[in-house]
């Protein structure tokens, strides 16, 4: 009771201390407390870094007066003896949406008109870039939730309105229960944050997918500077904000470790360093986490354990997800070992109270201790600029301090206080006495043994009668005892209670007991002396076995690779060679790779270094090129706008997907990857080599030439989305070419005011369709029908370019003459037709037909699966039209690679070009031709035998991580149920969502 | 060369953009001979330098050539190879004419159980996608109809008539039904995770299904006189007179499938799809369930499967002694019919024996179709559904085919694609 007083009083005092000097009062005689709270004897970690032995920590009104060893203790303190307890600072956490609450979509996603447009008016025209937002309207300061955080030991918490693209500016808060708003806020413009997700308060569509934000950001910048040059007549108050908030730390919810990348690349186009908020995924590529030279914010939302015990089930895990739980726990050790500084977040958690399970398996997984505190403390107050007065044990400093009864992290540790802003907070009381032990229960003439083991505020009682262990149950609070057990004969429901206080002697109890049958009488606890049982339990905790961690791949998926493959010379014997050049298909040949490149080709060639491979009776080709490819992209439409020039697939590149290694195995070395068929102008195209393992930068070629994805027909039209989708322009063929006059026409004005040398608005969209015109970007245009073919080619003439190449094409043949005169390629598929109507007239005769007028001609997939056996496609033009063979392969390879301007480095088996080549089997346009090896510069990216060697060690790790999962249920974690990623097919019609 | 354009382009004044459909070749009236051909039976036989005599539309001789004597017309065909017609079941073919355009198909009806809906009635003969299959050997459909928990009855048609009628060569084969999946994908829209996950309606979905052919037992038995026509619609399923075709392909699944054909008492049963048939090889041979297989044109389900599952999918049925045949239902189904030849050949590719994969497009289609007394094989007493190609009918390169016959009709192999490839070449050739 005398305690209870004493922290009431506290609290009080905390009020009076605190009101503001310039308020009026009205309740009472205006009072001000300058008295100091003064600690002594304790073990303070002033950082992470430094520790002051019996120190002496001196606040007053709600600052760190003075900390140090020998100081002066002012008269009018209150002392508080801390002797043997730690203090820190108290933790921040740099990411939550504290107190305010995320906003809910509106409607059905699926109702009403599709929104081109923004819904406000005065702000920027896209309704997802929101930085004028302060949340401080819609914060509203949660205690319960607060008292949560405090528990967990935070002080300070950075907040924010969790909705948009850019979100606008966060609050610091303390988590100062007793004060006032006034008091607890901090900053209201603690930091800028952003995502890439769009707000939940506008339908506009505008960006539908990740390029799209990302090139929406890019924008956004470009119109902010603009905007501050003073060049707008209107007002925007977003480009006001984001003018105004640019000096704030950037903290950017990447969610991924790619995504990360993703933000990081804009935001060093713009000398803007994000903080990247991550995905818990970055270990798997630490290298490129570190070139981004941000700091990280680190989610601890380990992944649960898959529950695999039924195997028709478990097969939905992937080894990628298997291992992800595996090696999820290092990845704040990874990020610390490689020097990446981070803060850490309970974003992601589920609750709050997980923080600290999850930090010491962080710790179990490798994680510091030191860096563990840092990343709660002194990192995230950094973070926020505000290393001065958070984080830290200083002069100066807000009095945000924990009193542990051990180091943090440390098994036993208690957290008692947690004090916030010179408020005292009792987390545990540190006045509880220990009550551990063993002790001799007597009661009604028979004696009992009794354990109490555990947190000594909140023990646990074990009572066994002779070798019989009784169910029973503790309460301890306020030193009063009170246990309930059952009855010796296990059969009867019986309860025995006691109750007592131990105030009079905590080593013998006596006190009242109440038996079954309700009699009340006496009884006696004495505690057995300690040493003996303490030495018995210690034990086996020091033999816990580090985690077994499994090594990860590149990419971290099955068939993944622990070292990406290196450049080799080697030397194919006796192979038939497919030269694609005037020397045609070369019996019995030999073909020497050095250093990357086709060295040489000839008869007995002299191996020298280079390793042999006997190709007697295989196919030497080169690589096949798939110019029309969806895989390996994060995302494939941007449909939210009839021109969406500014985006490119570059952004997007998702070097993990299975589908690259697919098609290796289908003798595939380069690809384009497409923007979809959304819009008459679509995005930029990424072009890549099958380098499986490498990252997404290292997969796009060297100097690539560039190329965007134009679109016709149906798709851009919408015919086909439903009744609602008729409010976008063009509806028809006719509007479709005026879209394309008005664009370029608006392009060379913008070109001209540009070459003036007078300010103009730098306009991403209208920057690439110049290079268009000036011959700069090529176009590869999705196209079905014969009429509007010949339009592009007219508008194009008009504008004095060239159309590089129409993919799809379908009915290229019924003006092959037209496209060979206005130079342009064709790159169809083989025999697809019947899906729609404008394809009614496709036929499996266009590749001859085109290629008989003069036409380059190649076979493209649009599929993730067809792509896997082009040779096939390819030879399809043997059958219908009757194609040459050695030009049919040529549809598939070299071809492909001229439309792609990238014939000077692959395509053919020619001295001095990449050694970009496959091993095939049989004939490569046989049904029964199988790709042996796979090779890009030199590299053996596939091959047959390491495939069956992988596929063993694949279903091998499978059974060990899931024996590692059954062992985690059964020792009683918490389970998920088995899940399969979506691994979506793109085609050129998908139109994806983001969320 | 002059002339033969001009003939060329007469014939297409005069026919070209008129008909929509090639007109349906007339029943055979004389013998026919093919000689010095390398006949591929479709039973996992070859003949080298074969004579085969069909007369009335049916075959009446085959073997070694010498060893019978010509009839009526001879078609000397030395150095190619004739082939039994290719079976594409579990096929939309004539359902369906655009995909994308509503008013053409006519696949799926609404409702879960529809028994008693019949494809035939929707089957349009004069599809430009039917006649386009003739070109690659593909002379026989099971043309069958989609959605719900029972789809309704297929039918097997050949692909050359004037009308459904026609050509029907089995009417009302067989019964599908679609089994409950075992996995459900997240509603994104809600909110969840796109993926794959355990569904937790499964159990109640395979007892609505039970439930449902208890109804069906009862209807047959009573005698209240008024008709359930859906429930009728069944009854030969428990007789052995009709297919139950249950599509299915998740590994658990199929062993679920096993216990409700025991459960159900139901006579003959066609595995569809079954993708993970695989897995359960062993059962189903035991038990004596065929498998229609899923296409071989796919990418594998799982991450972290073998690139080649798919494609060497029906050997390990095989190898396991399953009565096996490749179907090709899924995206553009019924354009991509035509590759059904090239599917069996992916498979040879990767391992099985070539004959053995002709098997899985020819006499083992027939047998599990239950039409192997009349088509699927070349041999005597069946229809003369067959054709000749100039080289391997399972190699895109060499799928050429110089003449096909159904039920000993010679049948044109041009098309609405043929057509417009000759009227452009010619327009070029100008």
């Amino acid at each position: 009771m005398k305690k209870l007083l004493l922290s009431l009083l506290v609290i009080f005092m905390g009020f009076t201390l605190n009101a503001q000097e310039y308020f009026p009062k009205n309740d009472g005689v205006k009072t001000s407390n300058s008295n100091y709270t003064v600690f002594t004897n304790a073990i303070i970690h002033t950082s992470p870094e430094t520790e002051i032995k019996n120190g002496i920590l001196i606040i007053q009104k709600g600052k760190i007066i003075q900390v140090g060893t020998s100081l002066t203790i002012p008269k009018n303190s209150i002392v508080i003896d801390l002797q043997g307890k730690h203090i820190y600072a108290s933790f921040i956490d740099p990411y939550t949406n504290f107190g305010i609450k995320k906003p809910e979509k509106q409607g059905n996603p699926f109702g009403g008109n599709p929104q081109y447009d923004a819904s406000r008016e005065g702000y920027y025209w896209n309704d997802h870039i929101r930085p004028e937002t302060n949340p401080l309207k819609d914060f509203s300061y949660d205690k319960k939730k607060a008292e949560k955080y405090i528990k967990e030991g935070f002080g300070t918490l950075n907040t924010h309105m969790p909705d948009g693209i850019i979100r606008g500016t966060g609050l610091l808060v303390a988590l100062n229960n007793h004060g006032t708003e006034g008091e607890r806020l901090i900053s209201d413009a603690s930091s800028q944050l952003l995502s890439f997700s769009k707000s939940a308060k506008s339908k506009q569509l505008y960006p539908t997918s990740l390029m799209g934000s990302m090139a929406l950001l890019r924008q956004v910048y470009l119109d902010a500077s603009w905007y501050a040059k003073g060049n707008t007549n209107n007002k925007d108050l977003s480009l006001e904000a984001l003018n105004r908030n640019k000096n704030l730390p950037q903290i950017f919810e990447a969610g991924s470790r790619i995504n990360g990348f993703r933000a990081d690349k804009v935001g060093d186009e713009f000398n803007i360093q994000y903080i990247i908020v991550g995905g818990g995924d970055e270990y798997a590529r630490i290298d490129k986490v570190k070139a981004t030279n941000a700091k990280y914010i680190l989610p601890l939302d380990f992944p649960e354990a898959y529950d695999v015990s039924d195997p028709y089930m478990a097969k939905l895990v992937s080894l990628g997800d298997m291992r992800h739980w595996n090696q999820a726990p290092t990845n704040p050790s990874v990020l610390a070992k490689n020097g990446i500084q981070f803060s850490l977040t309970t974003h992601k958690l589920k609750k709050i109270e997980d923080l600290t399970t999850r930090i010491e398996k962080a710790i179990e997984h490798g994680l510091d201790k030191q860096t563990a505190l840092a990343s709660l403390t002194t990192i995230p107050a950094q973070i926020l600029g505000k290393g001065d007065i958070l984080g830290a044990i200083k002069k100066g400093a807000y009095a945000n301090f924990l009193i542990t009864s051990q180091e943090l992290f440390s098994k036993d540790n208690v957290i008692y206080e947690n004090w916030v802003q010179g408020h005292k907070n009792i987390v545990n009381d540190m006045n509880t006495t220990d009550i551990n032990g063993k002790y001799d229960l007597t009661l009604a003439g028979k004696t009992y043994e009794l354990s109490i083991s555990g947190k000594p505020a909140k023990p646990k009682a074990e009572v066994k009668f002779g070798e019989t262990k009784l169910g029973s149950k503790i309460t301890y609070k306020d030193d009063w005892v009170s246990i309930t057990f059952t009855g010796i004969d296990t059969t009867k429901t019986q309860y025995t209670r006691i109750v007592t206080t131990i105030n009079n002697n905590p080593k013998f109890w006596t006190g009242k007991a109440i038996l079954p049958n309700g009699a009340e009488t006496t009884f006696t606890a004495k505690q057995k002396p300690k040493e003996d049982t303490e030495k018995n339990e210690k034990k086996p905790e020091d033999k816990k076995e580090a985690p077994k961690v499994l090594p990860i791949t590149y990419p971290n998926i099955a068939y993944g690779t622990s070292k990406l493959p290196k450049s080799e010379n080697l030397l194919f014997k006796n192979a038939t060679v497919w030269t694609n050049e005037s020397e045609g298909i070369l019996m019995e040949t030999d073909v020497l790779v050095k250093d990357g490149k086709i060295a040489a080709i000839g008869k007995n060639l002299n191996s020298g270094n280079a390793k042999v491979i006997d190709a007697t009776g295989k196919h030497l080709t080169s690589g096949i090129v798939d110019e029309h490819s969806h895989i390996a992209a994060a995302a494939i439409n941007e449909a939210g706008h009839n021109s969406t020039a500014e985006v490119t697939i570059e952004d997007v590149v998702s070097p993990d997907d299975i589908n690259m290694y697919r098609n290796l195995a289908g003798g595939v070395t380069s690809i384009q990857i497409l923007h979809g068929s959304a819009n008459p102008i679509g995005g930029r195209s990424a072009i890549l080599k099958l380098k499986w393992g490498e990252s997404a930068e290292n997969l796009i070629y060297n100097n690539s030439p560039k190329f965007i994805k134009f679109a016709l027909g149906e798709n851009v039209k919408q015919s086909n989305w439903g009744d609602r989708e008729r409010v976008r322009f063009p509806q028809t063929r006719m509007g479709v070419e005026q879209l394309y006059i008005d664009y370029f026409t608006r392009a060379k004005e913008y070109e001209q005011l540009k070459n003036s040398g007078k300010p103009y608005r730098k306009d991403i969209e209208m920057e690439t369709l110049v290079e268009i015109l000036n011959g700069k970007r090529y176009i590869s245009c999705h196209s079905y029908v014969q009429s509007e073919i010949n339009m592009l080619m007219k508008v194009a003439e008009k504008f004095n370019f060239r159309i590089n190449t129409f993919t799809h094409i379908l009915e290229g043949y019924k003006l092959a003459d037209k496209m060979a005169a206005h130079g342009v390629g064709g790159s169809t598929f083989s025999d697809w037709w019947a899906y729609k109507y404008e394809v009614n007239d496709a036929i499996p005769y266009n590749a001859t037909i085109m290629h008989n007028q003069g036409v380059t001609v190649a076979i493209n997939s649009d599929d993730g699966e067809m792509s896997r056996r082009l040779n096939q496609e390819a030879a399809k033009s043997v059958k219908y039209g009757g194609v040459s063979e050695e030009d049919a392969w040529k549809f598939v390879t070299l071809n492909p690679a001229k439309l792609l301007h990238i014939d000077d480095r692959v395509g053919s088996i020619k001295v001095g070009k990449d050694a970009d080549v496959v091993l095939w089997t049989d004939h490569p346009l046989s049904i029964y031709a199988k790709a042996e090896k796979t090779i890009i510069e030199g590299a053996i990216y596939f091959d047959l035998e390491k495939d069956k060697t992988n596929r063993k060690a694949i279903a091998k790790e499978r059974n060990q991580l899931s024996t590692m999962l059954l062992k985690a249920k059964n020792n009683g974690l918490k389970t998920q149920p088995p899940k399969k990623k979506e691994k979506q097919h793109f085609h050129c019609d998908t139109v994806e969502h983001i969320h | 060369m002059k002339n033969l354009s001009y003939i060329m382009l007469l014939l297409i004044v005069a026919f070209g953009n008129v008909t929509a459909q090639q007109t349906p070749a007339k029943s055979q009236t004389e013998a026919i001979t093919i000689t010095g051909a390398t006949a591929h039976i479709g039973n996992g036989e070859v003949i080298e330098n074969s004579i085969i005599i069909f007369e009335n539309g049916k075959i009446t001789n085959i073997g070694v050539n010498g060893s019978a004597t010509a009839k009526g017309k001879v078609i000397d065909a030395s150095g190619k190879h004739v082939y039994p017609g290719f079976i594409a079941p579990n096929s939309t073919l004539g359902l369906v004419e655009i995909g994308a355009v509503r008013a053409t198909d006519d696949d799926s009806e609404i409702g879960g159980f529809n028994p008693h809906i019949r494809s035939i009635i929707a089957y349009n003969a004069e599809s430009k996608i039917v006649e386009s299959m003739r070109p690659n050997g593909v002379l026989i459909a099971q043309t069958t109809p989609r959605g719900g928990w029972i789809s309704g009855t297929s039918s097997i048609v050949q692909l050359d008539a004037w009308n459904w009628e026609d050509a029907a060569l089995k009417t009302d084969d067989g019964i599908h039904l679609n089994w409950p999946s075992p996995f459900t994908r997240g509603r994104w829209w809600l909110g969840e995770d796109p993926g794959f996950k355990p569904n937790k309606k499964y159990t109640e979905q395979v007892i609505e299904i039970n439930d449902y052919l208890y109804q069906v037992k009862a209807t047959i038995q009573s005698n209240s006189g008024k008709k359930h026509l859906p429930h009728l619609a069944m009854a030969k399923i428990f007789d052995g007179s009709q297919t139950l075709f249950i599509h299915v392909s998740p590994e658990k699944a199929i062993l679920d499938v096993l216990s409700f054909i025991k459960e159900q008492g139901i006579k003959k049963v066609v595995l569809v799809h079954a993708d993970e048939a695989y897995k359960v090889a062993n059962q189903l041979k035991q038990e004596n369930i065929p498998v229609l297989l899923t296409r071989t044109h796919s990418t594998p389900n799982y991450e972290d499967d073998d690139y080649d599952l798919p494609y060497k999918n029906a050997k390990t049925l095989m190898d396991a002694g399953v009565l096996v045949a490749l179907e090709n239902s899924g995206q553009m189904e019924r354009a991509n019919a035509r590759n059904l030849p090239f599917q069996a050949g992916t498979v040879a590719a990767h391992g099985l024996d070539k004959e053995k994969a002709l098997q899985l497009i020819t006499g083992n289609t027939a047998k599990i179709l239950g039409i192997d007394d009349m088509v699927g094989t070349l041999e005597v007493g069946k229809d003369a559904t067959l054709f000749i190609s100039i080289g391997d009918a399972l190699d895109m390169r060499t799928n050429q085919l110089e003449k096909a016959f159904i039920q000993g009709r010679d049948i044109s192999l041009e098309s609405h694609q043929t057509k417009l490839w000759k009227r452009y070449n010619n327009k070029y050739s100008k």
